[in-house]
């Protein structure tokens, strides 16, 4: 892998070795080539194409389907509808944990959503079944969409997003509010949004015998196989995933959805290989979005403008059938101080599809309304929008008091509002235009993220040649998980990345969990660290017992894995190549194993986000409604970054 | 999609040969015909392939400094032409501010002619359309309207035309050429493309299996080359369609205009020439009274089809400043962003 000569080399480069280094994607050149093969780049023989037929109504019945004329379209192979599709091992109007919904496998003639998969044809040929599901010319008993929030029925949020909670409460809102100079109130209302990514859902699916294999993109690889094995009665362990590139996932390629069901049960069926890909028309509706949100906040201020109280409360949109509610309120809890603060969600069923977590779900729709509201409260209290903020910065977790892991925000608002100039902005708004006449606006807003992690695992093998195999089922959607998790393993296993051979993205790997919520690289990344350190460890007690060796006897001491050597540590002119210590010991190979496991107490003692800062101008042409932003200026206090590259391709 | 027969005549006589049978759909750039098959709005048994056809892809200049375009002269290859963007600025700079780079290399100037409407209940076939389907009705009419006609438009249909290049071609006088069975007839191109009417389902003057062979601008049209801009409100700055558009021409003279074309995009079922606004502005000193009162011309038959009263005070406003660039005169190089009322704010060239 070659290194970009020109870039500069991070000074905190330990062990001589990778992490902190921008190295260009080990992936590039088979994405630039068009080698990188994707899910529906896949032919196995015998393929058979699969197309949905997608219902145009939002909610109703289908009273027909010419599934005679679908059939008699050459190439047409089968038709499912709900009167001949085969049983499936679990109930899909059964919700099956926080990460699983209640999906739409025909089970019957109820439309609950306008693309909502009615039928399925299958056909020797994508246009043939294309063709067979534009003949099925459904007819429809239509009953009137409920998609308002005026039409649709509200009710009280048993939990928010995965397993969030529905109402929180840190000290007297009431009180604080009551207790303010002035209430400054905000209403914010969010569109749905749908992840429908430059890759649109694709599934390949073959059977043999009792084992599925499914190539597929996917954001837990590992995990997901028990939802696909549950719908046709197998063990988890007979369905293989193969997932070595997405196209995008935004969090929709982590959740089980119908249309795969549908085309795994047509392989099934047929006993064939079947391939369905959505359209990307088909991407809006079946397979999950940002649900809607409407949101108000009330903020309390005293004579100073510190907050006294923060109300967040917000109507999240949700399926009819099933419930993933965005926890949009929530992103106000550990923002800013305030000595009281309320976040608060209710739902509201419309006629979607269920809504999932898309890209920061909660946070980006949520810290949307919060910065806008500060905005409104900065304004109120006559403050510049960075100075209000600075004055209600949180030194320590609002609610909780727990002192952050770590927190540079007020370094990322220093550095972003010296690049923008954020300084010469005026107080009062519609002070500025530019040369050509259009008003110029500068605003800001914090950004805040949480730091998960999720067990995983990793496999780490080094060989007799002195390069190592390091494995893990990992996700890589665009972000670069190719090539930071394998600078991580190399960094641990002290070898030059193009030395390390990294197998990934097939779940017959260890788990490498979810690549979701920022977290992959924390989890992924410290399993193959472990991992690594422990393929070292193991070499290090080879080489220490051997008397052969110019480590023997190092055990207390201790070995330092440099540059494809363990070195003695108060002595590294005694070293040995790992070559030669597994060659001298007769060994092919020594494997190590790692895990990420979080330490829980750590966590409880210490609050852990990662912050920044954005600066945006904006113009607009008072004339013409024209708006555009000009300039972002964006600072982040994002922990250890292993690829300042990676880091700003996105 | 439905299967059909795709043939490759080898000369013009036996396109036409071919296209009259019924059931035909020619094919040139395919940047339209191919989506709407796709999407089952367009079902042809057969597609008569004249892509390749000999003589229909140059550009012939004429003694009177006019220029006769080829109907399958590429977007691309016309809007980069040097000679071209020189003498009608504004023709150039609205091929580019249309599509993306990908759709102008592959469109040809006689499609763009013949594009069809981009409103989703034509695009919907759940959608009643009276022009998909004659007589079914119009889903659009009390549904979503923000973009349809205020212009022209028929209780059939509130569909409106979206192509930018045909906006300066109507300005500019542009003149049809066809061949059909019954031989060659010329159509202004201000009189191609038919208001809906009661019979929105018969878009053009053409008959069927008649084709464009080209497109000309007379010489006279150059006459406003300096002073001629396209401009183009749309809600994002490049690949998507007009909002409302605009091209004007001025021809000055003696601190005054001695003559004016004007059209506006996205507003009708065809390219919208302002003759009156024209009328205003012939014969008077440019003055910002004098471009409000045209833009009050221009729209003073306009109404509403649905929520989309603002686009009439927006084609207004944007008759003005449209105006107001081709007083200050065509650029010496495109903008980066061509069209966009929003390039001065980027600031940098189109590198022609």
């Amino acid at each position: 892998m070659p290194l970009d000569a020109a870039a500069p080399r991070a000074p905190y480069v330990h062990h001589g070795s990778n992490a902190g280094q921008p190295l260009t994607r080990r992936d590039g050149e088979l994405k630039v080539t068009g080698r990188a093969t994707y899910a529906a780049d896949h032919r196995p023989e015998g393929l058979l194409y699969a197309v949905i037929a997608a219902s145009r109504i939002a909610r109703g019945r289908v009273t027909s389907l010419d599934v005679a004329a679908a059939k008699a379209h050459p190439g047409v192979v089968e038709v499912l509808t709900p009167a001949n599709r085969p049983p499936l091992g679990r109930d899909p109007d059964q919700k099956s944990g926080p990460f699983g919904f209640r999906i739409e496998v025909l089970q019957d003639d109820t439309v609950r959503y306008a693309g909502q998969p009615i039928a399925l044809v299958v056909a020797t040929s994508l246009e043939a079944a294309t063709e067979g599901a534009a003949l099925l010319d459904p007819q429809y008993e239509a009953l009137p969409p409920r998609t308002t929030l005026e039409s649709g029925k509200r009710f009280p949020a048993p939990a928010v997003g995965v397993s969030g909670q529905a109402r929180t409460e840190h000290g007297d809102v009431e009180a604080g509010l009551a207790a303010a100079a002035q209430v400054v109130r905000t209403e914010v209302e969010t569109p749905a949004q749908y992840h429908n990514a430059m890759e649109p859902h694709a599934i390949v699916a073959q059977w043999d015998g009792d084992r599925l294999t499914l190539d597929m993109p996917n954001q837990a690889i590992v995990m997901s196989r028990a939802g696909y094995a549950a719908y046709f009665g197998i063990a988890p362990e007979n369905v293989l995933i193969r997932s070595p590139f997405l196209g995008g996932g935004f969090g929709s390629k982590a959740i089980l959805n119908g249309p795969q069901v549908l085309a795994i049960l047509a392989a099934r069926m047929l006993n064939r290989p079947v391939k369905l890909a959505l359209t990307r028309a088909q991407m809006f509706g079946p397979v999950g979005h940002r649900g809607r949100t409407w949101q108000r906040l009330h903020l309390g201020l005293d004579g100073e403008g510190r907050l006294t109280a923060l109300r967040h409360h917000a109507i999240s949109a949700t399926s009819s059938f099933d419930t993933f509610l965005e926890p949009a309120a929530n992103a106000s809890l550990h923002v800013y101080r305030s000595p009281a603060i309320s976040a608060e969600t209710e739902g509201v069923r419309l006629d979607t599809g269920t809504p999932s977590p898309m890209r920061a779900p909660g946070e980006a729709p949520g810290s949307a309304a919060l910065e806008i509201a500060m905005d409104a409260a900065a304004d109120a209290v006559g403050m510049d929008p960075l100075e209000f903020r600075l004055l209600n910065y949180a030194e320590t977790e609002p609610g909780s008091g727990r002192p952050f892991s770590s927190k540079a925000l007020r370094e990322c608002y220093a550095e972003g509002a010296k690049l923008f100039g954020w300084a010469a902005r005026p107080l009062r708004p519609r002070q500025m235009r530019d040369a050509a006449g259009l008003r110029v606006g500068w605003g800001m807003g914090t950004a805040l993220f949480p730091c998960p992690h999720f067990a995983a695992e990793a496999r780490a093998t080094l060989r007799a040649d002195g390069t190592a195999l390091v494995e893990t089922a990992g996700a890589d959607m665009g972000q670069g998980a190719w090539t930071a998790l394998a600078q991580i393993a190399a960094e641990a296993l002290g070898l030059d990345p193009a030395q390390v051979e990294f197998r990934s993205g097939d779940s017959s790997l260890p788990d490498a969990g979810i690549a979701g919520g920022s977290g992959h690289a924390a989890s992924a990344g410290l399993a193959l660290h472990n991992a690594g350190q422990d393929a070292i460890a193991r070499l290090a007690e080879i080489a220490m017992r051997d008397p052969r060796s110019p480590l023997f006897g190092a055990d207390n001491i201790g070995v330092v894995a440099r540059a494809g050597r363990l070195h003695r540590r108060d002595d590294e002119t005694r070293s040995e190549s790992y070559a030669d210590i597994l060659a001298r010991a007769g060994q092919a190979a020594v494997v190590g194993a790692g895990r990420m496991q979080r330490d829980e107490e750590a966590v409880k003692e210490r609050a852990m986000y990662s912050h920044g800062a954005v600066f945006a101008e904006v113009k607009v042409d008072p004339d013409l409604g024209q708006v555009r932003c000009t300039r972002l200026v964006g600072a982040f206090a994002a922990g250890r970054i292993v690829n300042p590259r990676l880091v700003r391709s996105q | 999609m439905k299967p059909f027969d795709y043939v490759r005549p080898r000369d013009l006589a036996e396109a036409l040969a071919l296209g009259s049978e019924p059931g035909t759909a020619y094919l040139a750039g395919g940047t339209n015909l191919l989506d709407l098959m796709k999407i089952g709005v367009a079902r042809p048994d057969r597609i008569v392939d004249i892509g390749r056809l000999p003589g229909l892809a140059g550009l012939d200049w004429r003694e009177d400094g006019g220029v006769r375009i080829g109907a399958l002269v590429k977007n691309a290859d016309l809007a980069y032409d040097a000679r071209f963007q020189r003498t009608f600025p504004s023709v150039a700079e609205a091929l580019l501010s249309g599509a993306s780079a990908q759709l102008r290399n592959a469109a040809t100037v006689g499609g763009n002619l013949l594009q069809r409407p981009r409103c989703p209940y034509f695009q919907d076939l759940a959608s009643a359309c009276n022009r998909r389907a004659p007589e079914s009705g119009c889903d659009a009419l009390g549904g979503e309207t923000r973009r349809h006609a205020v212009l022209g438009w028929s209780e059939a249909c509130i569909a409106v035309n979206p192509s930018d290049f045909c906006v300066p071609m109507a300005a500019l006088d542009a003149v049809v050429e066809v061949q059909g069975p019954g031989g060659a007839r010329e159509i202004a191109l201000e009189d191609l493309h038919r208001l809906p009417g009661q019979t929105p389902e018969r878009e053009t003057a053409l008959e069927p299996s008649e084709l464009i062979v080209a497109v000309r601008l007379p010489g006279q049209a150059a006459a406003v080359a300096r002073h001629s801009r396209y401009l183009k409100v749309r809600e994002r700055t490049s690949y998507a369609f007009a909002v409302v558009s605009a091209a004007a021409g001025l021809e000055l003279g003696d601190g005054a205009i001695r003559s004016a074309r004007l059209a506006l995009g996205g507003v009708a079922a065809k390219p919208w020439r302002a003759r009156e606004a024209e009328a205003v502005l012939a014969g008077g000193e440019p003055s910002e009274a004098r471009f409000a009162d045209a833009a009050r011309a221009a729209l003073a038959e306009a109404r509403p089809s649905g929520e989309n009263a603002y686009k009439i005070e927006l084609a207004r406003r944007l008759i003005v400043r449209v105006l107001q660039q081709a007083l200050a005169g065509a650029p010496e190089t495109l903008p980066a962003l061509p069209g966009s009322p929003l390039a001065p704010a980027f600031g940098n060239r189109h590198a022609a």
